[in-house]
């Protein structure tokens, strides 16, 4: 019953929803065929003018000036409009489940082009100026810092083999049979030359990045699978770009000769690697800033997105491949910014990202469908239905080719299954239809376009619509869902290790042992100068290490323990505040915990009493702690870090005497523990122990049998009992409690 | 296949080729190769291993070098280090590292990845009590760190520690508070590394000794 009201109010939300906007879409198209000229600007001040001189007009309360905000105002409709539609879905499940987002944005934004073509206003088309400067770039960007590297530079030879030798198959296949077929008389397709054919045929082929995120996003396939068409969509732009340009400057040209093909060759490494090029020397322009950034933290974010812009633009400029210098900058910037910008300054650059590439991709695709209920069409059966086919087919045979070769040259090889899904995953998009719309000459361009959004159409609706039944029929490995395990990571470094080191004692200078000699030059060179202070010579490992544990301890404060640490650290770290602030994330490990422990144990006992009465106001305000937030959180996360650190040691350590320590620790604990018992005891545990296996229980565990190591374990049990301390203080464990109570009342 | 200086002959070569799977051609080269590094001789000791340039800058150069005189690697029960070592162990020891043929069947490939797992195993165990201890994962993941200079054993130990927490938890799960977790067996091990895919992140190409292979 609830289910079904809230359908239903969902159905009409975005109805009305829908209306208003289109509502509003048509008034400020209506206005802006009134005030079209730019005197109209003039006129008012000229009114005024003449009416102060000849009478006194009364004064106006309320005025109507559209004019003055209009643009930002329709743009902001328009996004708007965009992202209620993309709430809209996710309240009808049912609908949302089977089709892809993209396809509804599409046929939200034909429905609106519907109405506003009813209307008989002009609507907003994709223009490509747009699409190109403002709509695609925060795509790639978000798509590009996120690669996963690994998996890209793993599969990069076949990557590269599917996005050029593939994308270069399809644009001659298509463009040479299409040419075929607009040879045959019945076909009246008028005249269409070679180059036009050839021309339409690059547009066509190149798999669209943003087509394929949309749908590969939300089948959750394997890694691989989806870093090889996802790379393949990166980098063939390159190549597309090459194609267009030089088949675009020979079809006004009217013949190509041997020489020209050539400098198209030259020109394609010209601009694949000059892209890079820029966008590298972007990048390394953006870690090195993002050195000296520790005094502002605030705009280190802008940083990142400025230098990525910048890097897209320039290499726009010079018409080289925008997409891959993107890319480049993205790849090169991100291992030095992050280890240089702050915490907060990695989430706001990852939540920007992602929702300007949501907005984009949300837009792009809307844009799409009014595009094409507005654009003039050229409708020919023919034309049409064999782009269609012959697109299908060469992307099938190009990937059934290449896979029989490429196999032989991989380790793990691509299976039938895996061939099925990347050719059906090549779809096509907005990338296509932009390149069309750019096309100048205007009576084939109609057709093009056409067919183009024929093309567009048919694999973002039928092949994303089928995509997640096959994959689920084909049984393909999806995406395995595994945390981040400190295990593998420890693992996949010495295996890294031991091949290369194999690779060695063989003589094999294999991809080991060039990414080995990468790193070394890495480590040596280049992270003196663009990583800030100590942190040029962390390990990898320690460095996902500590992402681990602020993960954890992240999540430890969010699920359990949150609402009431914050009234306790407020009280007690007061005076800390500033010093925590600058021993920030330069420091060691082992200096933030034995600094932090010592100076939390001082200020406890000297504001014992100031502390519990702070503690009964501070715990009613715990969520509004504004002045406090922002070193809360740092702080917080250190703590648990620190606190989950002690855990573990006394979990796996074996010291050999118990009995010493229980003394010890009545003397130290008394005062702290008190304190905490006030707060702590309502707190619910429970999400502190689901994390770490019974964190009470490092009391406990210390007796277990002594093993051989009792010799080693001994000098470090005086060690561990000083830091058990601030464990027990901190994390204070509900079950023991009592125990510890008890222990103190009889030891009087 | 290149000049062969002397012995083994290629029926020896057939053998070899049944026990660890190579084919004529990757033992030819291997032979050459073993022949370069022994400096001609038929045995090939430790310090052979010290001509290799590129080498001493591995941070676990030590295990790799130990770990092809560790008889565990020889046979199934073998146990124990020697001194030298002949053609034969030197191929079979590169043979853990032969990426899986396309045609496998499951149990096949079960089995290879136990084996390359096994090799790994032998290399962390260090004192052969087919536990590894938690002093043995401090020590390798000690080594791993040891090219990073000064943050050193207190962020090793750390490391060791959760991750030996984290094995714990994925094979014991929940522990009584009298228990103790004595160390990794061969089980665990599998059970940590199950997603792993180590049967073809663990493999070099043989083939194609010097040239510069760009994709897997």
């Amino acid at each position: 019953m609830a289910v079904r009201a809230a359908r239903s109010a969902g159905f009409t939300a975005v109805l009305l929803l829908f209306l208003v906007l289109a509502g509003s879409a048509w008034t400020g198209d209506a206005h802006a065929a009134h005030n079209g000229t730019p005197t109209t600007q003039e006129d008012p001040d000229q009114h005024h003018g003449t009416n102060a001189t000849n009478h006194r007009k009364a004064f106006p309360v309320l005025a109507f000036n559209y004019d003055h905000v209009r643009k930002p105002f329709e743009i902001s409709l328009w996004i708007l409009l965009a992202l209620l539609m993309k709430l809209g879905f996710h309240i009808i499940p049912r609908v949302s489940h089977v089709v892809p987002e993209s396809c509804l944005l599409i046929f939200v934004g034909l429905l609106v082009g519907g109405v506003i073509k009813a209307m008989d206003e002009k609507a907003p088309v994709l223009d490509s100026k747009l699409f190109f400067l403002y709509l695609l770039p925060p795509i790639i960007l978000d798509a590009g810092y996120f690669l996963p590297i690994r998996a890209f530079t793993e599969n990069m030879g076949t990557i590269l083999v599917f996005a050029v030798v593939g994308t270069l198959w399809n644009a001659f296949f298509v463009g040479g049979m299409m040419f075929a077929v607009c040879q045959i008389e019945a076909a009246r397709v008028g005249h269409v030359d070679l180059l036009s054919c050839l021309l339409f045929g690059s547009i066509i082929s190149a798999v669209d990045p943003v087509a394929v995120l949309a749908v590969f996003e939300e089948i959750h396939i394997n890694e691989l699978l989806h870093i090889l068409v996802f790379g393949e969509s990166l980098l063939n732009d390159a190549v597309t770009v090459v194609l267009y340009h030089l088949f675009e400057e020979f079809s006004h040209a009217g013949t190509v000769t041997v020489g020209d093909a050539f400098l198209g060759v030259v020109s394609f490494f010209v601009v694949s690697l000059g892209g890079i090029l820029v966008g590298v020397i972007y990048g390394v322009l953006g870690a090195f800033t993002s050195r000296f950034t520790s005094h502002s933290r605030v705009i280190e974010p802008l940083f990142v997105f400025l230098y990525s812009y910048m890097a897209y633009l320039s290499a726009e400029v010079f018409h080289l491949s925008g997409i891959m210098s993107l890319i480049a900058c993205g790849v090169v910037m991100r291992p030095y910014v992050e280890a240089n910008i702050s915490h907060k300054s990695y989430t706001t650059i990852k939540y920007f990202l992602k929702m300007w590439s949501s907005v984009s991709e949300t837009l792009i695709f809307i844009f799409l469908g009014v595009s094409t209920v507005e654009g003039p069409h050229n409708w020919n059966w023919i034309f049409v239905i064999f782009t269609l086919v012959l697109c299908l087919l060469s992307r099938v045979l190009g990937v059934v080719g290449l896979t029989f070769i490429i196999n032989k040259f991989r380790i793990v090889k691509l299976t039938k299954k895996d061939q099925f899904i990347v050719a059906y995953g090549g779809l096509r998009g907005a990338i296509a239809f932009s390149l069309g719309f750019l096309l100048t000459d205007s009576e084939k361009k109609h057709m093009f376009l056409t067919a183009i959004i024929t093309v567009i159409f048919f694999t973002v609706f039928v092949q994303g619509m089928t995509i997640r039944p096959l994959v689920d029929l084909l049984a393909v490995k999806r995406k395995k869902e595994s945390k981040a395990s400190i295990n593998e990571e420890i693992h996949t470094q010495f295996l890294d290790h031991l091949l290369t080191g194999i690779g060695d004692i063989c003589g094999h200078y294999g991809h080991h042992h060039w990414k080995d000699k990468l790193n070394r030059f890495n480590k040596t060179y280049v992270k003196k100068w663009l990583i800030a202070g100590e942190r040029s010579n962390e390990p990898q490992l320690i460095s996902f290490y500590n992402k681990m544990e602020m993960k954890q301890a992240m999540m430890l404060v969010e699920s359990g323990s949150a609402a009431k640490l914050p009234s306790v650290m407020a009280a007690a770290s007061a005076q800390n505040i500033q010093q925590q602030r600058e021993e920030a994330r330069q420091q060691k490990l082992l200096k933030i915990s034995k600094t932090r422990e010592a100076e939390i144990r001082k200020v406890l006992r000297a504001n014992l009493q100031k502390t519990r009465q702070r503690l009964r106001s501070y715990s009613r305000h715990d969520l509004f702690m504004d002045p406090f937030e922002e070193d809360m959180s740092e702080v917080r996360f250190r703590k648990q870090k620190v606190e989950m650190e002690r855990r573990m040691s006394h979990y796996l350590t074996v010291p050999a005497k118990r009995q010493e320590t229980p003394s010890v620790r009545k003397v130290w604990f008394e005062p702290e523990h008190k304190v905490y018992t006030y707060d702590d005891s309502q707190s619910p545990r429970s999400g502190a122990i689901q994390l770490n296996p019974r964190p009470s229980d490092g009391a406990a565990l210390l007796d277990g049998s002594p093993q051989g190591s009792e010799s080693s374990a001994a000098p470090q049990s005086a060690d561990q009992s000083e830091r058990q301390k601030p464990s027990r203080c901190l994390s204070d464990p509900g079950p023991n409690e009592d125990e510890e109570e008890s222990i103190f009342f009889s030891s009087r | 296949m290149g000049t062969l200086q002397s012995s083994p002959a290629p029926s020896e070569y057939a053998d070899l080729s049944e026990k660890t799977g190579f084919s004529f051609e990757q033992i030819g080269v291997l032979h050459k190769r073993f022949r370069h590094l022994s400096h001609g001789e038929n045995v090939l000791r430790k310090e052979d291993f010290n001509g290799i340039p590129d080498l001493a800058s591995n941070p676990i150069r030590t295990q790799i070098v130990e770990a092809f005189f560790d008889q565990r690697n020889f046979s199934k029960d073998g146990d124990g280090k020697v001194d030298e070592i002949g053609f034969e162990e030197f191929v079979v020891v590169m043979s853990h590292f032969r990426p899986p043929s396309l045609h496998m069947t499951e149990e096949q490939r079960e089995s290879v990845r136990k084996e390359k797992l096994r090799f790994l195993f032998n290399m962390h165990d260090s004192d052969n009590d087919g536990i590894i201890t938690l002093e043995e994962y401090r020590h390798v993941v000690e080594e791993l760190l040891s090219r990073s200079g000064a943050l050193g054993k207190e962020t090793a130990k750390g490391i060791a520690d959760a991750a030996m927490l984290e094995v714990a938890s994925i094979s014991v799960g929940h522990m009584e508070p009298d228990e103790f977790y004595e160390g990794i067996t061969f089980d665990h091990f599998l059970k940590l590394l199950a997603t792993f895919e180590i049967e073809s992140k663990m493999s070099v190409r043989f083939l194609n000794m010097d040239t510069i292979t760009l994709c897997k």
